[in-house]
């Protein structure tokens, strides 16, 4: 599975994961086979359990995480990328996403679910904390551990959630404690809540885990969860783009989406007689930035569970103000309308890029069926490391 | 508007490291005459003193004044200049050249609040330096040695030396103290970088003796100092590189304040690499090479100066603390318990020398501390002290008392009450809109544990919050205090009311609701 639809994309683990996690999606409305997905996860797993796992510079994985980037062809590491440990979790939760749905007594799904064990049961979690409290960003052959620990919070949630419940190699209960002894609870615009800028992070763990309801040592002390979190998280969205300090184009109340994703690339230009710096693939957050007036409609979009109305207000916003960047029915990863460009959206970015579709179909299929969220919470591990973490209440009751 | 090459041609390439000596101008000459007068013949006193104290930076001139002030005998010992690192090589000269940068930094972005650019932004680094000096020179004056000698303090200058538990020598002669406090500040770490040393590269101690401004500058380290003097050179035309070891710039500092500072310097076109060592330097004719490191991927760099900013160490050496009995260690320094008494019941220590806070006014608040508990069998406490600090680059980083991960790890739940610069009526009107202020209370309460503030005045602003927590003022009664309108500080009393609107419950609001309801029958 490609990294984004540009030619010579590489393959991105984390779009694999995303991508095995939209098959269920696929055959429950009808858009394929059971027997085609099952076919084509199958075939996915097999190159997953199989691959070479060492400390080669040119393998596919070390101690059962996988390298950011592969080859399509080969499946060999490319770009130098690193061991990444959270791709290789999304990766993880659309392995184990398959191996729940796939629960026929058939010989691929059989397999199916032997090959899932297999990967889960082979990541050494416990050599991914590189000797400290909580777990390293990654690894690379040429240097070892990333200097970059994971700090405050982040996508991460699922990483421990699944590191806590490994039936081989466990995270020890305290690396959770460790990692949320960073969170920062602030009140911004009048909002309280746990504090993240870019959007995906309010999106990316509950693509698969329903946090509604259930609460942490945190969230018990916030009274709150994690689901509500992310509604807040929208709620300073908008109200950052509706005061707009930077006077972006087209920033408003339903006009919002900033999150790590594709942007014009860096270079500053003086538009409209102001000086403006923009910026290629970054990491956008709110309010503290950065911010170039790069929106990501998918991210909006992604944001429909945890609030419709404003999601859907701002889909049909971008459909009637933007209608240049909704090309073949998908929306891009981002636009940038103070970038003057052909249209109204101003600069478009080329392509698509996996982790916005995956998430799209994800959190749209949770808002109508909640089919992720019903799926793995039939999965033991996803059970188990939440208990773990300290979650109760809720489902979990 | 970032740095053009037009501006870097001012600059000028250099080909070995500043001298160790500023120019020997009027300026100069009048702070040496205040700091360390040439022909200064040292007091004769066979008395034995109640205070002797060694280092004349702003711990050891606190309380040589405090001391002298309330009717001690009081011998300062200084080996350098009057007023350390402070007056020196520290404070004064780096806000001195800092100031002027912003200037410039001012009229580049002179359009963002409406004026003309200037046609010609020449930089005349020579006179950046010299209003350094003069700067130094003026404010050398309230502390100098004829100055404090007048007021009762005998100045000595020499390498003082304990010859005993209540003994000290100093050029040739020996003094007795009932009480002695050390007072000798600190200095800058040595990277253990190999070529470094026989590269030659700048510190604090030298790089203000600079005349012309280099070219190309690495700088090691992404610290306060680092960052203000790479912001600092970058304005003045120097096309500046920072190698910082950490992901982040200040990594004590909140996250979100550091990545502030890391927009800043990308804005005024720092190079960065962050989580990047310095491996090696070598000098190749008047450049010098640095190799560097960042994930395994190495590469080099090709620049006329390095300047390292990596920290400091304290200067516990050659003052024969052995035998006086004083324990220390040379990373921590002077062993001192919460009363800033060393090991040696009669001697006292404050400032760099012992302090893991090394700040002028950490220095000079704990020379106060161990005066009175030194001379009036005081038991003031160093842990009772709550010492701000600020990071003068552009915008200010300026924070008091816990941080959240501390808070959280004492087991205290936090609420941050936040608010954007870029929603401060004066801080629009200013266009100085990038930064925040952000203050920590204890959740349920109002009682403030902490605050950074990330704005063009931080250090200016961070004090009423310093204020309120020292006085045990809540952050529900900063939102009664009137502040003048407009301005920047604005924000402070916008998140005391950020906070109080959490205190209006659906409950209260249908309480009042309700009466007001009834009111209007």
């Amino acid at each position: 599975m490609a990294d984004t639809s540009r030619a010579g994309s590489p393959c991105s683990i984390a779009v694999v994961g995303f991508a095995l996690s939209c098959y269920p999606v696929g055959v429950e409305r009808g858009w394929m086979a059971r027997a085609d997905a099952a076919s084509r996860t199958l075939v996915t797993l097999r190159f997953f359990c199989d691959s070479e796992q060492s400390e080669q510079p040119d393998a596919t994985g070390h101690k059962g995480f996988y390298y950011h980037f592969l080859d399509m062809k080969t499946g060999q590491r490319v770009w130098q990328s690193e061991v990444s440990l959270i791709d290789t979790t999304l990766l993880l939760a659309g392995v184990l996403t398959a191996s729940v749905y796939f629960d026929k007594e058939t010989q691929v799904e059989n397999e199916i679910r032997e090959r899932a064990a297999a990967i889960y049961g082979r990541i050494d979690w416990q050599w991914a904390r590189g000797g400290v409290a909580t777990v390293r960003q990654g690894w690379k052959p040429e240097s070892g551990f990333i200097h970059y620990g994971w700090d405050g919070y982040d996508e991460a949630i699922i990483l421990y959630v699944l590191g806590l419940a490994s039936p081989t190699h466990p995270l020890p209960e305290h690396c959770y404690i460790g990692w949320t002894a960073t969170y920062q609870w602030e009140n911004i615009y009048d909002y309280e809540f746990l504090y993240a800028g870019p959007l995906f992070i309010h999106h990316y763990s509950q693509a698969w885990i329903d946090f509604s309801g259930i609460r942490d040592r945190f969230m018990r002390e916030k009274k709150s969860d994690y689901f509500e979190n992310s509604r807040r998280a929208i709620n300073v969205q908008r109200e950052y783009a509706r005061r707009n300090p930077f006077s972006f184009k087209g920033y408003g109340k339903d006009c919002w989406g900033i999150t790590a994703n594709d942007g014009p690339g860096f270079k500053t230009l003086k538009i409209g007689g102001r000086e403006r710096s923009f910026l290629g693939y970054a990491a956008r957050g709110v309010p503290y930035g950065p911010d170039d007036g790069t929106i990501d409609p998918c991210a909006a979009v992604a944001s429909l569970p945890f609030a419709p109305e404003p999601s859907l207000l701002a889909l049909r916003h971008f459909c009637a103000r933007y209608p240049d960047m909704i090309r073949g029915d998908r929306l891009p990863s981002s636009f940038n309308p103070t970038l003057p460009g052909n249209g109204p959206s101003g600069w478009i970015s080329e392509g698509y890029f996996g982790l916005d579709q995956g998430i799209i179909v994800l959190m749209i299929e949770n808002y109508r069926s909640r089919l992720i969220w019903k799926l793995m919470r039939q999965c033991p591990h996803i059970d188990k490391g939440l208990r773990r973490a300290g979650f109760t209440g809720g489902w979990l009751s | 508007m970032t740095h053009s090459s037009e501006q870097r041609e001012h600059a000028v390439p250099r080909d070995q490291t500043a001298p160790s000596e500023p120019p020997d101008d009027r300026f100069h000459r009048a702070l040496l005459d205040d700091v360390h007068p040439p022909t200064w013949t040292n007091p004769k006193s066979k008395d034995k003193y109640n205070l002797v104290i060694i280092g004349a930076g702003p711990g050891g001139v606190t309380a040589a004044r405090e001391a002298a002030a309330l009717g001690a005998k009081v011998a300062l010992i200084e080996r350098n200049f009057i007023g350390g690192d402070r007056l020196n090589v520290g404070c004064i000269p780096s806000k001195a050249i800092i100031r002027t940068a912003r200037l410039y930094a001012e009229m580049r972005n002179a359009g963002n609040v409406g004026a003309q650019v200037p046609d010609d932004i020449a930089i005349g680094f020579p006179n950046v330096m010299e209003r350094m000096r003069r700067v130094q020179a003026r404010l050398s004056r309230s502390d100098s040695a004829r100055r404090l000698s007048e007021s009762g303090v005998d100045v000595y200058f020499g390498e003082a030396r304990f010859a005993g538990p209540d003994t000290v020598e100093v050029a040739g002669g020996k003094l007795r103290f009932r009480k002695a406090l050390i007072a000798t500040g600190a200095r800058p770490l040595t990277p253990p970088i190999p070529g470094l040393a026989e590269a030659g590269y700048l510190t604090n101690e030298n790089v203000f003796n600079l005349t012309e401004c280099p070219r190309r500058l690495l700088v090691i380290g992404g610290g306060p100092l680092g960052c203000e003097l790479a912001q600092a050179f970058c304005r003045f035309g120097a096309h500046v590189i920072i190698a910082q070891d950490d992901p982040m710039f200040l990594p004590g500092e909140e996250r979100d304040a550091a990545q502030l500072l890391s927009d800043s310097l990308a804005r005024d076109s720092v190079e960065t690499h962050l989580n990047t060592s310095v491996v090696a330097v070598r000098s190749e004719g008047t450049q010098k090479v640095v190799d560097l490191v960042c994930a395994g991927d190495k590469f080099s760099v090709t620049v006329d100066e390095v300047l390292a900013g990596i920290g400091r160490a304290p200067n516990v050496e050659g003052m024969n603390l052995e035998a006086a009995g004083v324990r220390y260690d040379t990373e921590k320094g002077i062993h001192v318990d919460d009363f800033l008494r060393t090991s040696n019941r009669r001697i006292y220590a404050a400032g760099d020398v012992c302090l893991e806070y090394k700040f002028t006014h950490a220095a000079e608040a704990s020379a106060r501390i161990a005066v009175r508990n030194a001379l009036f069998l005081g038991r003031k406490r160093l842990s009772a002290l709550t010492i701000p600090w600020c990071t003068y680059t552009d915008p200010e980083i300026a924070h008091i008392g816990l941080y959240v991960r501390e808070a959280r790890e004492s087991g205290i739940p936090v609420t941050t009450f936040t608010i954007l610069m870029h929603d401060v009526d004066r801080a629009v009107t200013d266009g100085e809109e990038d930064g925040f202020v952000k203050i920590h209370v204890r959740q349920g309460s109002d009682r403030i544990l902490g605050a950074t503030v990330v704005a063009r005045h931080a250090g200016e602003m961070i004090n009423g919050i310093s204020l309120a927590i020292t006085s045990g003022i809540g952050l529900s009664a900063l939102a009664r205090v009137i502040h003048t309108y407009p301005t920047q500080a604005d924000a402070i009393k916008m998140a005391a009311k950020a906070y109080n609107r959490t205190r209006l419950t659906p409950f209260v609001k249908s309480l009042t609701g309700r009466w007001l309801a009834w009111r209007r029958r």
